[in-house]
């Protein structure tokens, strides 16, 4: 399956995108904002097609849309319960926007398609070049702001009294989730970004992994996971976003066993 | 070294525009272990963040350990008093690594000097059987032993405890409460620690400071705890019994 280009193009797209997801999702996970995630991925779909019907290039709405809507929920001082019904009202919004432009477009349906459910076989190079530097960008933004990120994600209170500046901690790294976002929905669509954001993250949780390990294993669960359904979806001609969740569940689920066997010598 | 840890002079602290403390005047003295009693809501909790520079102040200046409010908090051990429940599938060492100059950016890594401080401090509590243990898995008490453990990592001057032994059981209470009183005697800390039951820290601390209504009280336990003290402070009459014991008792009689 290598020697065709858009294969080869495919599976450069999906390393590039799982390099982010995972730690982000580790992250993400770890803070339980996988919601507010879910949220962002709808909101970018709403840009796409917003920019799509203006005649711009999807992918800038795409990462415009997902990395302002992050910055813009780190923002509010609100509780956690009621942040739930506004992520929720604004996730509809979006989604409601984002049918509505596709409806004003002549050529939805393809559009449509390629944004909910992925496209990652029509990767072209200039995409895989955005997607080369979003991901670089995003690693080293991640890697500057993992050590308060921990912090505060652990300790809030404690964190705010040794100096951590906990909003803006938390503001950058939503606007990091709006990145990766809308990077993994090249490949799994807006519907399934769960799939290799949050899947590979909470696969390292349940395993029970320090940290550093945690994140690494994350990255390497979500390359493998995205490589996988390349693969199988070449064999099966399923859809590729199809086998990323199929094995993205199954890995939640062995790690489940995994803990469990571990616990009971 | 000053002789005076905390100096407050005609404080006022609000929480959300509301004024929670008014014109508080007091000082504590190096070395001293004081009881922060008083119902919920008084301030208790907006006292200690006031104390790190967390809250602006209305009027008035504190001093701790000779600076302004959140200079420096290299001195100062922190216990807060909401726990987040973020985590539970790591581990109560790595809780307690996040903290090491998790203030700084860059990547969580530990150097040698920080596991050896979170070892000792571990150690200093009786709590390294959690450290391999998930935060998940723990009870509240559990929990609460490895966060004393860390507002001691690096052997603090000041030690700022927010209800450290809630929801411990009595008799893990009572030594938590004595062992505490044990290590900051030895270190010459200075320790404010807020407790809803007062008992608990009798005998250990030398004060009591006591918030009600916006004021407070700071004194023995003889001088704070009496009838008169806290029926003034209250503005309703308020009983404080002692049992022959030496426990004490407060109740308000006229409702």
């Amino acid at each position: 399956m290598l020697e065709y280009d858009f294969m080869r193009m495919a599976f450069a797209a999906s390393v590039l995108v799982a390099l982010l997801a995972g730690p982000v999702g580790w992250f993400l996970v770890l803070r339980r904002q996988s919601f507010a995630g879910h949220a962002l991925a709808h909101i970018a779909f709403a840009g796409a097609a917003g920019a799509a019907l203006a005649g711009w290039p999807p992918l800038f709405g795409l990462f415009g849309a997902s990395i302002l809507a992050g910055g813009a929920m780190g923002m509010p001082d609100q509780k956690a319960a009621e942040r739930d019904v506004a992520i929720g009202l604004v996730l509809s919004l979006a989604m409601g926007c984002g049918v509505l432009f596709l409806h004003l477009m002549t050529r939805s349906a393809a559009v449509a398609n390629a944004l909910l459910f992925g496209n990652v076989l029509g990767v072209s190079p200039q995409t895989l070049e955005s997607l080369a530097a979003f991901t670089l960008a995003g690693l080293v933004g991640l890697a500057i702001l993992s050590r308060p990120l921990l912090f505060a994600s652990l300790q809030p209170e404690l964190a705010e009294a040794r100096g951590v500046r906990v909003r803006m901690v938390s503001t950058l790294f939503l606007m990091l989730v709006g990145a990766a976002t809308a990077e993994a929905a090249q490949i799994t669509g807006v519907l399934l970004v769960f799939t290799l954001m949050v899947g590979p993250g909470a696969t390292a949780h349940r395993l029970g992994l320090s940290p550093l390990f945690g994140l690494a294993s994350a990255t390497l669960l979500a390359v493998a996971e995205a490589w996988g359904g390349l693969a199988l979806s070449w064999w099966t001609d399923a859809p590729v976003s199809f086998w990323i969740a199929v094995l993205s569940t199954l890995a939640f689920l062995l790690a489940g066993r995994v803990t469990a066997l571990r616990r009971t010598p | 070294m000053q002789a005076e840890a905390i100096c407050c002079e005609n404080v006022t602290v609000a929480r959300n525009g509301k004024p929670v403390l008014s014109d508080l005047s007091l000082s504590i003295a190096t070395g001293q272990f004081v009881g922060l009693f008083g119902p919920n809501g008084a301030g208790k909790t907006t006292f200690l963040r006031a104390l790190m520079g967390l809250l602006p102040l209305q009027q008035g200046q504190i001093r701790v350990l000779g600076q302004s409010p959140g200079a420096d908090m290299s001195d100062i051990g922190y216990m807060p008093q909401n726990r987040s429940a973020n985590g539970a599938s790591l581990t109560g060492w790595d809780l307690l690594a996040s903290g090491m100059s998790g203030n700084r950016w860059g990547l969580p890594w530990l150097s040698r000097a920080d596991r050896l401080a979170i070892q000792e401090a571990l150690d200093s509590v009786d709590a390294s059987d959690l450290a391999a243990r998930r935060l998940g898995e723990l009870s509240g008490g559990e929990r609460q032993r490895l966060l004393i453990a860390q507002a001691l990592i690096g052997s603090p001057r000041l030690l700022l405890l927010d209800e450290p032994l809630a929801s411990l059981d009595p008799v893990r209470m009572r030594d938590i409460a004595e062992r505490l009183g044990a290590l900051v005697k030895q270190r010459g800390m200075t320790v404010l620690c807020s407790a809803h039951d007062i008992n608990a820290l009798m005998g250990v601390m030398d004060s009591v400071m006591y918030v009600a209504r916006g004021h407070a009280r700071l004194g023995s336990v003889d001088e704070v705890m009496t009838t008169e003290a806290l029926s003034a402070l209250y503005g309703a009459p308020v009983e404080v019994c002692r049992t022959p014991s030496g426990r004490l008792l407060v109740s308000a009689d006229a409702l």
